[in-house]
């Protein structure tokens, strides 16, 4: 789990429900500068990808199928996922 | 194991599933499509799940509930999709030695659902439109389909 300065990762993002209708997508792909946290992605996202800005910018986050914290950091490879206020059951 | 379905839900399947000589108290809970008289005409639901996550996050919450309650035979579906009303969206049995557990299993499993289940609702009615359901209190229409 060494970062090294300067290392990029790559970050598969995913949208579900009412944030894959108002980013007009439900997946894509993401080159960050690691170390970087979730919260550090999504501002990226809503720098670099138009339509995303409409989305909270602290949304519930998921990664690699787990509920995390906006300060986790991620890392290459891993799949970070925004999720709408949840509605189960 | 699979807990996500497309397909009606069986309450009788689940009970079934935990049927045991060693449990002599059952407890089985069904939540259903609501159209009460504040949900505006609501006829059906279109339930959509981050389908990996959830898969993954009932098995955490069955395996936390089987650890809390080591006899405990706990089977969780929910449904995905449309939904009319009436009609069973999540489905849970629990089988214990005693009732008291039973209860109380089945209340954490309905719970921790309801808390991290990574699924969304969208509510459909009879005048056309649509609304995504938001539990916080902030409902966001999509408007007519």
């Amino acid at each position: 789990m060494s970062r090294v300065a300067g290392a990029v990762g790559t970050v598969r993002i995913r949208f579900f429900a009412r944030y894959a209708e108002l980013a007009g997508r439900s997946e894509g792909t993401l080159s960050v500068p690691l170390p970087a946290t979730v919260s550090d992605v999504i501002q990226r996202i809503r720098d670099e990808w138009p339509g995303t800005s409409a989305l909270p910018a602290q949304p519930l986050a998921a990664l690699n199928l787990r509920h995390v914290r906006l300060d986790a950091p991620v890392a290459d490879g891993d799949e970070l996922a925004f999720l709408p206020p949840l509605a189960g059951g | 194991m699979t807990y996500l379905s497309t397909a009606p839900l069986s309450i009788e399947a689940l009970l079934a599933e935990v049927a045991a000589p060693h449990c002599g108290g059952t407890c089985a809970f069904l939540g259903t499509v609501r159209d009460g008289p504040d949900d505006g005409g609501v006829t059906a639901i279109e339930y959509s799940a981050y389908d990996a996550m959830a898969e993954a996050e009932l098995d955490r919450i069955v395996s936390e509930t089987r650890r809390q309650w080591p006899e405990a035979r706990v089977a969780v579906r929910h449904r995905l999709g449309l939904v009319a009303a009436e009609e069973a969206s999540v489905a849970i049995a629990v089988a214990t030695p005693h009732r008291a557990d039973a209860f109380a299993a089945c209340r954490y499993v309905i719970e921790q659902v309801k808390k991290r289940l990574p699924v969304w609702k969208k509510e459909l009615r009879a005048d056309g439109t649509a609304t995504w359901v938001d539990p916080s209190g902030h409902p966001s229409m999509v408007g007519p389909q």
